[in-house]
């Protein structure tokens, strides 16, 4: 049997719910006997691949690039898991919303700079108006709230799916755990 | 001499039980450690069955009551949970992340909100209702205390406290509906209210909306036990007159 197919993704979020999952330490030697690690920003491959079993999405919905990875991994991906509150509540990064995206663009790139002030426009994915949770996208199939989940959640959150089992998430981490 | 006192008779969750005529199910509940999840009701303070957590069935009524406002009865049959009162317990919840901004992990009221740690007993796990995301004010006009309105659930602890318990009523609501708000006085800066400044708005506060200046950017834990206290030293000092 081949081994389980583990993708993890890095949209809008400040990476902290992949460093929360590196601090399971050397549990994740253990862990990772049982899976193969297909896409990753911990590692160098640059497409994401057709068929994916387990997919962990870290980080909320906040301009066209995230919207559109977040269609083509839900297509290519059986399980996706909303991993932490960015992905799950939109968290820090819809605290833009109430004003909108310019005022947020005005602030960081001319009312601070005091020299060629421009806003970026090449190579830049543009903004949406409203960050949105993952779900207001794509279905997904388990929420795992916390910012960040802690090392201790991800553990028995991967052992249980790995086992094909349901973690009870709600008793092991909470929205701002 | 002797009062006597009209007992009344009924079943919480298959068992029976006892309670004073004047008695609501919630208070009766409790004594027989039968847990009730709630929001807006606290010890000490008038109950106004504004967040609906304490919602129960009872047998031969179609619509669900506020535990917290409903009175024993002889022969009621009161049920405290079930898949229907957890889906409704569950929604109010989405329904109140989803109005203001609760943005949990950088609250000051992170891991000593009574919000939060409901969600998670309630087993809430993500909001299906899309984020309303309005812009609020905070007001950091007071010396000591600040209140985010991004954070309050229209709870009116602080009305009641400020009005029955520190006898001031500063605080009161304005506004109708979606566009209800705390405020102080007739909704002048906190700072320049006739705010007594003794806090108990702050104490009595189940989540990050009313704060301590002095605590800000720390562990922020409210002592709302504070109140049962006083009111027991309170009652104390009256019989001694």
């Amino acid at each position: 049997m081949s081994k389980i197919k583990v993708a993890t993704v890095w949209l809008d979020g400040c990476s902290g719910c992949h460093m929360s999952f590196l601090d399971m330490d050397e549990r994740l030697i253990e862990l990772s006997s049982q899976f193969d690690l297909v896409f990753s920003p911990l590692v160098d491959f640059k497409t994401y691949p057709d068929e994916v079993d387990l997919a962990l999405v870290e980080g909320a919905i906040s301009s066209v690039e995230d919207e559109h990875k977040i269609k083509m991994i839900r297509k290519r991906t059986k399980f996706l898991v909303a991993m932490g509150d960015c992905a799950v509540t939109a968290n820090v990064p819809a605290m833009r919303n109430p004003f909108g995206p310019e005022p947020i663009l005005e602030r960081a790139y001319h009312e601070n700079v005091s020299l060629g002030a421009q806003i970026p426009c090449v190579f830049v994915p543009a903004l949406l108006e409203k960050v949105r949770p993952v779900h207001e996208f794509v279905e997904v199939d388990l929420f795992l709230p916390g910012c960040p989940p802690s090392a201790d959640t991800f553990y028995t959150v991967l052992t249980d799916l790995l086992a094909g089992r349901t973690p009870d998430v709600a008793s092991l981490t909470r929205f701002g755990a | 001499m002797s009062v006597a006192t009209d007992v009344k008779t009924l079943v919480i969750d298959g068992i029976n039980v006892s309670a004073r005529a004047d008695q609501t199910i919630l208070e009766v509940a409790r004594e027989n450690n039968i847990d009730i999840p709630t929001l807006c009701h606290l010890d000490g303070l008038s109950d106004v069955g504004a967040c609906r957590l304490c919602l129960v069935e009872v047998k031969g009524s179609a619509k669900l009551n506020p535990s917290c406002v409903l009175k024993v009865e002889e022969g009621m049959e009161v049920t405290t949970s079930s898949d229907r009162l957890k889906h409704y317990r569950q929604t109010i919840l989405e329904l109140l992340f989803a109005e203001r901004n609760h943005v949990c992990s950088v609250c000051v009221a992170n891991g000593h909100c009574e919000l939060q740690s409901l969600g998670q007993s309630q087993g809430l796990t993500h909001v299906r209702m899309p984020y309303r995301n309005p812009q609020l004010e905070v007001d950091a006009s007071h010396e000591r205390f600040v209140v985010d309105h991004n954070r309050c659930i229209l709870c009116t602890r602080c009305v009641r406290v400020c009005g029955e318990v520190e006898g001031a009523h500063v605080w009161d609501v304005m506004g109708r509906g979606i566009d209800s708000m705390v405020i102080t006085d007739l909704c002048d800066p906190w700072g320049e209210s006739s705010c007594t400044r003794c806090g108990k708005c702050v104490q009595v506060c189940p989540t990050g909306a009313l704060s301590d200046k002095s605590k800000v950017g720390s562990s922020h834990p409210k002592y709302p036990e504070f109140l049962t206290n006083l009111q027991v030293m309170r009652e104390a000092s009256r019989e001694g007159l």
